[in-house]
């Protein structure tokens, strides 16, 4: 299976097979969230909120 | 996953949706229940949007949006000043494929453990253990000194080991139908 990491702590192959396995683990659950579909109310309140900048032209809050 | 260096000359405005997928993933894990998650990633989509122009373009805008996102959520928790403990049963068995083999570990199981780590243990393991931040980055998001992440890692996976009855050298494969098609689906993509 192909390992892609980049940080040098999590490659380290000194640590113990449990802890490398349970970080793949982790990766795997972690990675079944983001591929959930973001709910449609975030798209709305980003086009919300692009419209509000747009009419008001500033920051001034 | 999205490369977030090449978004340096993006306005940041535009690439915040490229990582709602993210905040919400970490939401779910800091909240355990998905209606709070939303709750959350939107408080934190409006204080990102209001405070934009203090974000530094060219750094990571991930980051940035994970901190106000741990933020809100550890504030929120300082106010109500009471355990959130209701773990979303709807989210953990939408997500729960049954093992089928015995003594073997399901993503269920996994998740079941995972869940019951203190928070700061959960927070520390996602942002190192899953989503790839080093520990020295993980530190500056939480405000804390990279030896107590890497020390709430740590504690973080023996627990889990001690919760699932690992021992070194005993095999921890998850072998379920639905666990194989999310790292098919994950290793094509990546």
């Amino acid at each position: 299976m192909p390992r892609d990491i980049m940080t040098p702590d999590a490659s380290d192959d000194s640590r113990p097979t449990v802890e490398r396995q349970i970080d793949e683990n982790l990766r795997r659950v972690y990675q079944q969230m983001v591929e959930e579909s973001v709910p449609d109310k975030f798209m709305s309140l980003l086009a919300q909120l692009r419209q509000q900048d747009g009419g008001k032209g500033s920051d001034d809050k | 996953m999205t490369d977030a260096k090449s978004c340096k000359d993006m306005d940041p405005r535009d690439e915040l949706v490229t990582h709602l997928p993210a905040l919400r993933a970490f939401a779910l894990s800091l909240t355990r229940n998905s209606s709070a998650a939303d709750d959350l990633v939107q408080d934190t989509i409006l204080k990102a949007w209001s405070n934009m122009h203090r974000f530094q373009r060219g750094t990571n805008l991930r980051a940035w949006l994970f901190t106000i996102l741990r933020n809100t959520f550890y504030s929120a928790r300082r106010k109500t000043r009471r355990e959130v403990a209701d773990v979303d049963g709807i989210h953990s068995s939408r997500l729960a494929t049954k093992p089928d083999h015995d003594g073997r570990l399901a993503m269920a199981d996994f998740k079941a453990a995972f869940e019951q780590l203190p928070d700061e243990q959960r927070e520390a393991l996602i942002l190192v253990g899953a989503s790839g931040f080093a520990y020295e980055e993980a530190a500056e998001m939480c405000g804390v000194a990279v030896g107590t992440i890497k020390s709430r890692a740590n504690r973080g996976r023996r627990r889990l080991a001690e919760l699932l009855k690992l021992a070194d050298g005993e095999e921890l494969t998850m072998t379920d139908p639905a666990t194989m098609a999310v790292m098919a689906a994950s290793a094509s993509s990546g």
